[in-house]
């Protein structure tokens, strides 16, 4: 009985050994990239051991590499600054859009109401690609191309849609009655939807901000395809490290060690409020 | 205060994808200044669906609703001039519940110190004192369920609607609750709908109960009224506890005078019984088939009179329900004596026409009541 118990135990501790292997290699292999130099880097057979070095950092923050065939410039502090604005602008507008387009579509059944948030959807499942092709042209033509705004608003395919379908969720949950007896107690329509339903949805509102924000900053095809270097954020900056005098993998990973950061860090000291946002409206809703 | 008018009210709810359903159907009513009504009725008879619209939370399909002579369906709902309790209570999760009682009175710029005694005043009268401070998560659905009315009540509205306000409270504080709240409603001579399936409730505390049925109003009048004048068979049947014996029945005469002939479950005819006066000059009654109705408590114990076998015999501690099988016919009797008979005993009951009603067997329409002909004889 005991050694069964502990039999099963074992295993179990075991699966999870190499689940968590499986996902987290990569992230870590990635950091241990950013403490050493190329040659380090490229050294056969790769080995864990090594002196750590700081050059990919104090080169990213200086901007300034020093490489074989000359010293570069690196834009890694502006692109950084583009992944802040982009994304949070991004999302911004996507909650002042999305949120009471889900509480439209979360209490009044409209016609073709269905059709149109399940239209919003899929903008997620086409490839990227197919809708930037005749975007490229279509911001040339209006001016748009190459600006903060035409990127913030080709950034809404991401956000917008995760936006509406997780707060919608959200609103569908709050019993309507909770509104109706604020409305019978004297208070306007506009006045319900501020002081009652977005209050109720906060948890899953703040969830969808959060995902959309972790999306917008992840993207790499939008803004390398309409941004030029100096609306280009993080993702795209690092390929700037692909030289003529090689790929500089250490530099390369440091960037990707300081891009995923901030994201790491708000997803962590939100993850109450994701598990809790995410469960409640799919469970329910 | 306030009268509120139902005119020719309907209700059509037409689900995507499903048959409408007819949930409120051309249904009138008219209350008077202050008063209690009742809307008694199966659950899915359309009582919440009229509450919702008189509150401006559905659209009205067609007819009007009149808040002191004004048509309000165009009228926002916080314009109405209505408070509600509702079904599922409808608490505002983050406010404590002395808060969610009292913020439509501070809405409506009352000073705090006079909300405050106001809440106080009707947590008192419902027993929720020690909950003021809570929150609406921790509290239990019975203490939830008299927040919300609470937060109905007191603010004192020209129109009241209470839908099911205590459908989750123990007997015993029902019926303490249903007397206060009486007193209350007629205190500030609030005018208020209440729904409910508890006919007890329904007869305790509505000045007129309106029954319904399928959206439809079956009968809008007092408690007493509907106990001595049903309007149709379903009414009948509905009010009253236990309910009504039901009898396939015909008018006949037996020397001259008007009888009615009794028919068991397998259509063979059993007694006649006697109906004197009944239907004779002053309440026209043709010869032909009928359903009778026989009030349980109207039925008396008798030393002679019609034979009978004890079928069932129950003391409730403050009366006897009976079965009694008469030449085949099941009667359920109700006295307020201890019966010490067994199953199987025989006993004599007698039937007096005041008991009696009778029905149209196709609509069911109420074609006589015996206390009416009883009266009119005399
Ligand atoms: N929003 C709705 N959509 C479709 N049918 C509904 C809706 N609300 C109520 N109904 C139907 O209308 C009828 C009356 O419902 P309701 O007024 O809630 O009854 P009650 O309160 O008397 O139990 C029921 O058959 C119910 O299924
Ligand atoms: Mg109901």
């Amino acid at each position: 009985m005991a050694s069964k118990i502990s039999g099963g135990a074992v295993l179990r501790a075991a699966a999870r050994i190499i689940v968590l292997l499986f996902f987290l290699f990569p992230i870590f292999w990635v950091f241990l990239m950013s403490f050493q130099t190329n040659q380090q880097i490229l050294r056969i057979p790769p080995s864990i051991f090594f002196t750590p070095t700081l050059e990919n950092y104090t080169a990213l923050f200086s901007g300034r590499l020093q490489t074989a065939s000359g010293s570069l410039d690196i834009a890694f502090i502006k692109n950084l600054l583009n992944s802040i604005i982009l994304s949070s602008c991004s999302v911004l507008i996507a909650l002042i859009l999305g949120v009471p387009a889900a509480y439209a579509f979360a209490r009044f059944k409209f016609r073709l109401g269905e059709n149109i948030a399940f239209t919003l959807l899929s903008f997620r499942f086409a490839p990227p690609l197919l809708v930037l092709v005749p975007l490229v042209a279509y911001f040339q033509m209006i001016g748009l191309s190459d600006t903060y705004i035409g990127l913030i608003w080709v950034y809404q395919l991401i956000c917008l849609p995760l936006i509406l379908w997780i707060v919608r969720g959200y609103f569908e949950d709050i019993s309507p009655d909770i509104e109706h007896a604020y409305r019978v107690d004297g208070h306007s329509w506009a006045k319900t939807f501020f002081k009652i339903a977005i209050p109720l949805a906060r948890p899953g509102i703040a969830a969808a901000a959060l995902l959309s924000f972790i999306f917008a900053w992840n993207n790499f095809v939008f803004a390398l395809i309409l941004a030029s270097a100096d609306k280009q954020p993080v993702t795209v900056g690092a390929l700037a490290f692909v030289t003529s005098a090689g790929i500089q993998y250490g530099i390369i990973a440091a960037a990707i060690v300081l891009s995923v950061t901030p994201t790491l860090l708000l997803a962590l000291y939100a993850q109450r409020y994701l598990v809790e946002g995410l469960s409640l409206g799919a469970v329910k809703g | 205060m306030a009268t509120l008018v139902l005119d020719h009210l309907n209700k059509i709810y037409k689900p995507r994808g499903r048959a409408p359903v007819k949930a409120v159907d051309d249904v009138n009513l008219a209350s008077a200044d202050g008063e209690i009504i009742g809307l008694l009725g199966s659950s899915g008879c359309g009582k919440t669906s009229t509450l919702r619209m008189i509150a401006g939370f559905e659209d009205v399909s067609s007819g009007t609703i009149r808040i002191g002579e004004q048509p309000i369906q165009q009228t926002a709902p916080a314009r109405r001039g209505v408070a509600m309790a509702f079904e599922g209570y409808a608490l505002y999760p983050p406010l404590k519940i002395e808060d969610n009682i009292g913020f439509a009175l501070l809405r409506q710029r009352m000073p705090r110190a006079e909300v405050r005694k106001r809440v106080r005043d009707i947590a008192e009268l419902l027993e929720i004192q020690p909950i003021l401070e809570r929150y609406p998560p921790t509290i239990s659905a019975g203490q939830q369920q008299r927040a919300s009315l609470a937060r109905a009540l007191v603010r004192r509205a020209p129109v009241s609607l209470l839908d099911e306000p205590m459908s989750q409270l123990e007997p015993q504080l029902r019926a303490i609750l249903r007397a206060r709240i009486k007193d209350y409603l007629a205190a500030h001579q609030m005018t208020t709908v209440f729904v409910t399936h508890d006919q007890t409730e329904a007869i305790a505390l509505a000045d007129r109960i309106a029954v319904m049925e399928k959206g439809v109003l079956q009968q809008f009048a007092s408690p007493a009224e509907l106990k001595e004048r049903p309007a149709n068979l379903f009414v009948a049947s509905f009010i009253g506890e236990p309910p009504m014996n039901v009898v396939q029945a015909e008018i006949g005469t037996t020397r001259g005078a008007r009888v009615v002939q009794l028919f068991d479950r397998a259509g063979e005819p059993s007694f006649t019984l006697p109906i004197g006066g009944l239907g004779q000059d002053q309440i026209p009654l043709a010869p032909g088939k009928v359903i009778l109705g026989i009030r349980p408590h109207r039925i008396t114990l008798a030393d002679q009179g019609l034979q009978g076998r004890i079928q069932s015999n129950q003391w409730l501690g403050d009366q006897t329900h009976l079965l009694i099988e008469v030449n085949g016919i099941p009667l359920t009797v109700v006295t307020h004596r201890r019966i010490p008979g067994r199953i199987g005993d025989n006993l004599a009951i007698e039937i007096p026409p005041r008991a009696l009603h009778l029905f149209e067997p196709a609509s069911g329409r109420a074609l006589l009541h015996g206390g009416d002909a009883v009266r009119a004889a005399a």
